[in-house]
């Protein structure tokens, strides 16, 4: 992670690209969504996540490309480690990329759709962080098997989205469900119990397969 | 430059026993045996797509044979586990470099990522061989061809393996890198390294090497120690071969 952290404050290439992904898409649903100053009721959390899933899915398709040049994946593989220690390593990139991007992501879209995501600060947290870790578990794994496939491109979001969808679901519910007037804090509560389960699921079936499917 | 991996392991011969690998229905090594040990430098030869680099990444553990068994000393690659991997150094087609990184950067990363103990002495003698010292804060992606092979090669055995794989070891190199390589692939076979390496550059390995392997299509022979340089008793080889 130290060695993609370093390569990227040269260029702020892959994290200047999916804030300002995730800022446009925030933007355009803003304009579709808000009429005379008013955004229509409940659709913050859907905007959120469908934002959160675009850039993630953005930035995982990024995170092999510097092991794809002069095949540095198969330099890391030929590592005297634990290849899901690779595995966490490139996961842990991932999680902190997403977690800048939710901060600027939940910023504008309290912003542009007034709603108040800040009343209840560690709950959102537990919200984000939780339908991310899920996210990026099963992405960094399909990342990982499509580097060396042309059509990488295109398989990442037709073999990620399916997968994903109960964390999304979760994600949209929770976030619906704490930002009410009146916030429902055992459906939250509820929702984020259904994000550990898949965290846990995700990442254990990760890390288990990770080296079967990284073994040409 | 030992690696600090508590659990070690050596070993002091590589067997390959009838071996098959299969990229979907193509045959691409079809009953491989060969068995090479401590001190030996061997040539492995053979027409473009003929099996040579599948082998290599056999060897290597990155890819699992379909049929047959390669043992490390006693063990297969599975019983051994990753501590093996710390007695393997790769270098294939592609350099296995981070362009973005500097040469320093690059032989640090991997380095750590070995857990050599004197990681700092390492890099600066594999820079030095290298003939990267006053280059070693560029950028791979500003360094020439020749110069990131040789980085490349200086990655591929920073941690001081047992058995050295090497894929096109020459290409892109001048000729006094030519032969600064030769002359360091000696001193690793002196040093009882098993060094397998596969080339196009007949020439350079004329005289160098111990033995020659020849693949084609997948299966193995080995070239017959004949009177004659290298490239011409591999050419004799192909014309008895096509008869």
């Amino acid at each position: 992670m130290c060695k993609d952290l370093r390569i990227e404050s040269r260029s702020w290439e892959m994290i200047s690209t999916i804030v300002f992904f995730a800022a446009s898409c925030v933007l355009v649903f803003s304009f579709a969504l808000v009429r005379e100053g008013r955004p229509i009721e409940g659709v913050a959390p859907g905007i959120i996540w469908i934002s959160v899933a675009f850039a993630g899915t953005l930035g995982l398709g990024r995170a092999f490309e510097r092991e794809r040049h002069y095949d540095a994946l198969r330099g890391l593989m030929m590592a005297p480690v634990e290849r899901s220690a690779i595995f966490s390593g490139k996961l842990l990139g991932i999680l902190l990329l997403m977690g800048i991007t939710e901060l600027i992501i939940v910023s504008v879209v309290a912003l542009m759709f007034q709603v108040t995501l800040f009343e209840r600060p560690l709950y959102l947290i537990a919200l984000l962080v939780t339908g991310t870790v899920g996210f990026a578990s099963v992405g960094t794994l399909f990342a990982a098997m499509l580097v060396r496939t042309r059509s990488r491109g295109v398989l990442l979001p037709v073999l990620l989205y399916p997968i994903t969808i109960p964390v999304l679901i979760a994600g949209v519910g929770g976030t619906f469900a704490l930002i009410q007037a009146d916030p429902n804090l055992d459906l939250v509560r509820f929702w984020i119990a259904t994000m550990v389960f898949f965290d846990v699921v995700f990442l254990t079936l990760a890390l288990w397969t990770f080296e079967l499917v990284m073994t040409e | 430059m030992q690696s600090s991996h508590p659990e070690v392991f050596d070993f002091d011969q590589l067997t390959i026993l009838d071996v098959s690998f299969h990229y979907g229905r193509r045959r691409a090594l079809n009953r491989v045996s060969l068995t090479l040990h401590t001190g030996e430098l061997v040539g492995l030869l053979g027409p473009n797509g003929s099996g040579k680099s599948t082998l290599l990444g056999l060897l290597a553990t990155l890819i699992e044979p379909s049929k047959g068994s390669v043992l490390y000393g006693h063990k297969s690659a599975s019983e051994a586990g990753t501590v093996l991997r710390s007695q393997i150094g790769f270098l294939s087609h592609d350099l296995q470099l981070y362009p973005e990184l500097t040469a320093q950067e690059n032989l640090d990363f991997f380095a750590k990522l070995y857990g050599l103990p004197d990681s700092a002495g390492c890099i600066a003698l594999a820079l030095e061989r290298a003939g990267l010292k006053e280059r070693a804060a560029d950028l791979v992606q500003s360094l020439s061809r020749g110069m990131r092979q040789r980085l490349a090669l200086e990655r591929a055995l920073l941690h001081g393996p047992r058995l050295i794989l090497l894929d096109e070891p020459f290409t892109g190199l001048d000729e006094y890198s030519s032969s600064a390589l030769a002359s360091r692939l000696k001193t690793l076979k002196r040093d009882g390294r098993i060094v397998l390496l596969a080339t196009h550059d007949l020439d350079a390995l004329d005289g160098l090497i111990d033995r020659a392997i020849i693949l084609r299509e997948g299966k193995m022979g080995e070239l017959k120690d004949n009177i004659g340089s290298l490239k011409q008793r591999y050419r004799q080889e192909f014309r008895q071969g096509d008869k």
